[in-house]
């Protein structure tokens, strides 16, 4: 499932996608994001998954584009910490 | 007191041919959302009855009538019931509710079960914010895009609307259609902008029609981003209150060029979120047996 974490608004589209099949809950993206974006947690949206997943906390949905502006610097190859944490490639963001 | 016209109306349903007694397993799901909360309650995978409230102040109080009102006259009372799944906005504070799943998961199943198994996406168009939802046969998710960072595009606008152009809110979207030309969208960012800006316009002179159907179709325009992003694949159908809303079904499907299926007359789409926590609360059921 891609779960897609942040919202559109006149400035632009800011989502983090989570592929919940990719992820399998190591939680390595944790302690990489610098903000304290991502945590793990029990998938509410799928009831039958057991393992735990990564996803965007409920504080940060609402201001994402602010949350990610320290590590989206202007240098294109800079790979951003928590795509760097992930080995299963399971983080995408929109922005 | 003045007239409320966004006041919706309340009502329950019971269907008269079958008798839970007979039932092996009862499951109910109780939706708590932002702006009305549903209570279905089924018997062995079959919609038994349900209820439609408005949500209060309070949620674990909202849940109670809105499962008082689907038990209503049906004998059956909450200890009989063997799973309840909690889910919506209120969620976490269904007191009664053994499992809480998102509505986004419940939606999925919820539509799959109502329209069947060809489903691929749903919208959900809320009380306070759209979800745009792909799923499999089986009613998985298999992606979702939620936007609840401000209130236009949804069922409280609406509300607001009801009330700004003093206009009955079932007969908005029937309204809003019967405009000769379709004028521009409103501002479709925020609610509270957009209902400055149509009383700027019926100062203008505008007609309450005329504003409707701006406002209608800024609704819709918001929904068609949202729905962009997530790539419509057919079949395409809408839950929740604004299911209801002609005007803006109407005005999606035109820019989407997607026609959403009709919603079946036994169902009501509000209910979508809750008949699918139901059908979760069966699933549960029997893996527990297992």
């Amino acid at each position: 499932m891609l779960a897609n974490y942040g919202y559109k608004d006149g400035s632009g589209d800011f989502f983090i996608t989570i592929d919940t099949d990719k992820c399998n809950g190591c939680g390595k993206c944790i302690p990489a994001c610098p903000a304290g974006v991502l945590e793990l947690i029990t998938d509410e949206s799928d009831p039958f998954r057991e393992l735990p997943v990564a996803a965007v906390t409920e504080a940060h949905r609402k201001k994402i584009k602010y949350s990610c502006a320290s590590c989206k610097t202007t240098t294109k190859e800079a790979i951003l910490p928590c795509l760097k944490a992930c080995v299963y490639t399971a983080i995408s963001h929109s922005w | 007191m003045a007239k409320e016209f966004w006041r919706w109306k309340e009502y329950n349903w019971k269907d008269d041919s079958k008798d839970w007694k007979q039932a092996k397993i009862i499951t109910a799901g109780v939706d708590v959302g932002s702006v009305s909360s549903k209570v279905a309650i089924m018997t062995d995978g079959e919609l038994y009855a349900y209820s439609l409230m408005r949500t209060g102040s309070d949620s674990s109080e909202s849940a109670h009538k809105s499962l008082n009102g689907a038990l209503e006259n049906t004998g059956l009372t909450l200890d009989k019931i063997h799973y309840v799944v909690g889910t919506g906005y209120g969620r976490v504070n269904v007191p009664f509710a053994k499992r809480a799943i998102t509505e986004i998961a419940c939606h999925a199943r919820g539509a799959n079960f109502i329209w069947g198994s060809t489903v691929k996406t749903v919208l959900d168009m809320g009380g306070q914010d759209c979800k745009a939802i792909k799923c499999d046969e089986k009613g998985k998710v298999t992606a979702f895009l939620m936007n609840d960072k401000c209130a236009a595009g949804t069922g409280r606008g609406m509300e607001v609307f009801a009330d700004l152009l003093s206009v009955p809110i079932e007969q908005m979207g029937d309204l809003s259609l019967s405009v000769d030309k379709e004028p521009d969208p409103v501002s479709s960012t925020c609610v509270v902008f957009a209902k400055s800006e149509a009383l700027g316009l019926l100062r203008q002179g505008w007609s309450k029609e005329k504003v409707l159907a701006a406002y209608c179709s800024a609704m819709a325009h918001r929904v068609f981003t949202l729905l962009e992003k997530v790539a419509v694949e057919k079949d395409f159908v809408i839950t929740g209150g604004i299911a209801k809303n002609i005007g803006v079904v109407k005005r999606l499907e035109t820019e989407l060029k997607v026609k959403a299926l009709p919603m079946p007359a036994t169902f009501d789409p509000q209910l979508a979120g809750a008949i699918g926590a139901a059908l979760f609360a069966k699933a549960l059921v029997e893996k527990e047996k297992k």
